[in-house]
C-alpha cells in the first residue's frame, strides 16, 4: 500500500514517510483484517442469533474472550501458537513458507483476533433484533434459508452489521498490545500505535505528537461514521 | 375434498391447544378472545411450529402427520400469509415484494409481470414503484394480500390483517378481501377477535376459547360488499 501513492506526491503534500508508512501499514492491515472479520463475524453472528445448537453459548464466549482479555495476553498466546513449535506453525510454513510472527500477515492475524468479537456481537444483536415474522412470511413465499438470510434478514439488520464492521475496523487499526507482541516493530510492518510507541521510546516527541494526532483523527472519523449510520433514514 | 383439515394438539408452557376443524373454500374465520390459540393454529397450519400430535391436510395433501413423522416444510406447503402490520420488506419496492413471492418459472421480468397482475387485482398497481415505508396502512395490507396470493397458494392465512387500520379503511379492506378470495377461489383462514369483522367476512366462523373449538357456524350475508376493484388504491388517501 505504501507504493500506491508515489513518494513525490507525499512530499508535495508535506506528508513525511514516518507518518505515511505506519499509517498505510495500519490501514492496509486493518482493511484486510476487517474483510475477514466482516465475512466470518456476520456469518457466525447470524448462526448464533437464528439457530439453536448445543454449545452455542460456549462458542460465543470463546470468540468474545479477546474483548475481556488484556491485548498483551492475546498477543502472548498468538506468539506462542504462531511462532512456537507445533502444528499451527508447521501449517504456516507449509502455506506461506515461513512463520507469521514478525510479518505483515502476523499483524493482520492479530488484528483479526482482536476485532472479531466486536463484529460478532454487533452482528448477533442486529440479526436477533429483526422481527422473525419477516422470515416466516419469506418461508411461506417459498424462499430457501439462504435466500431468506441474504434477501430478508441481513438487509433488515444492515445498520447494526455496518456499525459492527466499523467498530471492528476501529479496533483493528488501533490495536497495539497484540500486534506489538506478534509482529514487533520490523521495517514496513510497523503500525501507527507501534510507531507512536517507538517515537516516545526514542524521545522524538514532535513525531509522537503528530502520530498521536493522526490517530485521534482516524478514531474521530470512525466514530462519526458510526454515529451517522445510526441516523440513516429507515429506508 | 376439503380445503383444510386440522386435528392437532400443541402444548406451550401452561397453555394447551387442542383443536379440530375442517373448512372448505371461501373465508373461514377463527374467532375468539386474545390468547385463545387462534394465531398458534395458523402457525401450525403454516408449518412454522410443529404440533405435538395430530394431522393437517391442505387440499387433500397431508402436510403434517405426527404419528407418521411426516412434516412438509413451510416453503413446500403453498400457504400465503398476511400479518397485522403487512411485514413488507422495507428495502424492496412494492413490485419486488410481490415478485419475490412468485413461484412460477421464468426470468425476473416474467415474475415482475405476474406480480404486476396481482397488484392490479388488489387495486395497487399504481404503488408498484414505491417503497413500503411511504404507504398508508391500508395500502400496505393490499400489497401484503397481493404478495400472499402471488405464490398461488393452496390456502391464505391471515392473522388479524385489519386490526391496525381505521374503520373506514377496514371496511374497504373487508370488501377487497372478500372479492379477491371469491374471484381467485383460493381458500382463506382469517384470525380476528372482532365480531363484526368475523361476521362480515366469514363464510364460516369457528369459535375459539382456551385453546379449544367451541363450535362452527355458517354465516349468511344479506348485505355483503363484493368486488375487489370497487376499492382501488386511488380511493385511499396516500
Amino acid at each position: 500500500m505504501t507504493g500506491l501513492i508515489p513518494h513525490s506526491w507525499l512530499n508535495a503534500l508535506g506528508i513525511a514517510p514516518w507518518v505515511w508508512n505506519p499509517l498505510s501499514v495500519s490501514f492496509h492491515a486493518a482493511v484486510e483484517a476487517t474483510i475477514v472479520v466482516a465475512v466470518a463475524g456476520i456469518a457466525l453472528g447470524y448462526l448464533l442469533a437464528r439457530t439453536h445448537f448445543p454449545g452455542r453459548g460456549a462458542i460465543e464466549t470463546v470468540f468474545s474472550l479477546p474483548m475481556a482479555l488484556p491485548p498483551t495476553v492475546v498477543g502472548y498466546y498468538l506468539l506462542t501458537q504462531l511462532g512456537g513449535p507445533g502444528p499451527i506453525r508447521n501449517a504456516e510454513v507449509d502455506l506461506f513458507g515461513h512463520p507469521l510472527t514478525f510479518t505483515f500477515t502476523g499483524i493482520v492475524v492479530a488484528q483479526i483476533v482482536e476485532s472479531f468479537p466486536y463484529c460478532l456481537r454487533f452482528s448477533r444483536a442486529a440479526v436477533a433484533a429483526v422481527d422473525p415474522r419477516f422470515e416466516q412470511v419469506a418461508r411461506a413465499m417459498g424462499m430457501s434459508r439462504g435466500r431468506i438470510a441474504l434477501l430478508v434478514t441481513l438487509p433488515l439488520a444492515r445498520r447494526g452489521l455496518v456499525a459492527g464492521v466499523a467498530m471492528a475496523f476501529g479496533r483493528a487499526i488501533g490495536d497495539f498490545g497484540a500486534t506489538s507482541i506478534v509482529a514487533g516493530s520490523v521495517p514496513m510492518a510497523t503500525t501507527m500505535p507501534l510507531a507512536l510507541y517507538n517515537a516516545v521510546f526514542y524521545g522524538t516527541h514532535g513525531q509522537a505528537m503528530v502520530l498521536a494526532l493522526v490517530q485521534v483523527g482516524v478514531a474521530l472519523a470512525i466514530l462519526l461514521g458510526v454515529s451517522r449510520l445510526g441516523k440513516v433514514r429507515a429506508w | 375434498m376439503s380445503a383444510l383439515e386440522v386435528a392437532v394438539t400443541r402444548k406451550i408452557g401452561d397453555f394447551e391447544l387442542d383443536t379440530s376443524f375442517t373448512v372448505d373454500s371461501g373465508i373461514s374465520v377463527l374467532f375468539g378472545p386474545s390468547g385463545a390459540g387462534k394465531s398458534l393454529t395458523l402457525s401450525l397450519i403454516a408449518g412454522l411450529i410443529r404440533p405435538d400430535t395430530g394431522t393437517i391436510v391442505i387440499n387433500g395433501v397431508v402436510v403434517t402427520d405426527c404419528a407418521r413423522r411426516e412434516f412438509v416444510s413451510t416453503q413446500e406447503r403453498r400457504v400465503g400469509m398476511v400479518f397485522q402490520d403487512g411485514l413488507l420488506l422495507p428495502h424492496r419496492s412494492v413490485l419486488d415484494n410481490v415478485a419475490l413471492a412468485v413461484r412460477q418459472a421464468g426470468g425476473r421480468r416474467a415474475r415482475r409481470d405476474i406480480a404486476r397482475s396481482w397488484l392490479e387485482l388488489v387495486g395497487a398497481e399504481e404503488l408498484a414503484g414505491r417503497r413500503p415505508g411511504s404507504l398508508s396502512g391500508g395500502q400496505r395490507q393490499r400489497v401484503a394480500l397481493a404478495r400472499s396470493l402471488a405464490g398461488e397458494p393452496a390456502i391464505v392465512l391471515m392473522d388479524e390483517p385489519l386490526t391496525a387500520l381505521d374503520s373506514a379503511v377496514r371496511r374497504e379492506m373487508r370488501s377487497l378481501i372478500r372479492g379477491v378470495i371469491t374471484s381467485t377461489g383460493i381458500a382463506a383462514v382469517l384470525v380476528t377477535h372482532d365480531l363484526q369483522e368475523a361476521e362480515e367476512l366469514a363464510d364460516v366462523v369457528i369459535d375459539y376459547a382456551d385453546g379449544r373449538v367451541l363450535g362452527q357456524r355458517t354465516v349468511t350475508h344479506p348485505t355483503r360488499l363484493e368486488g375487489p376493484r370497487e376499492s382501488a388504491a386511488g380511493s385511499e388517501e396516500e
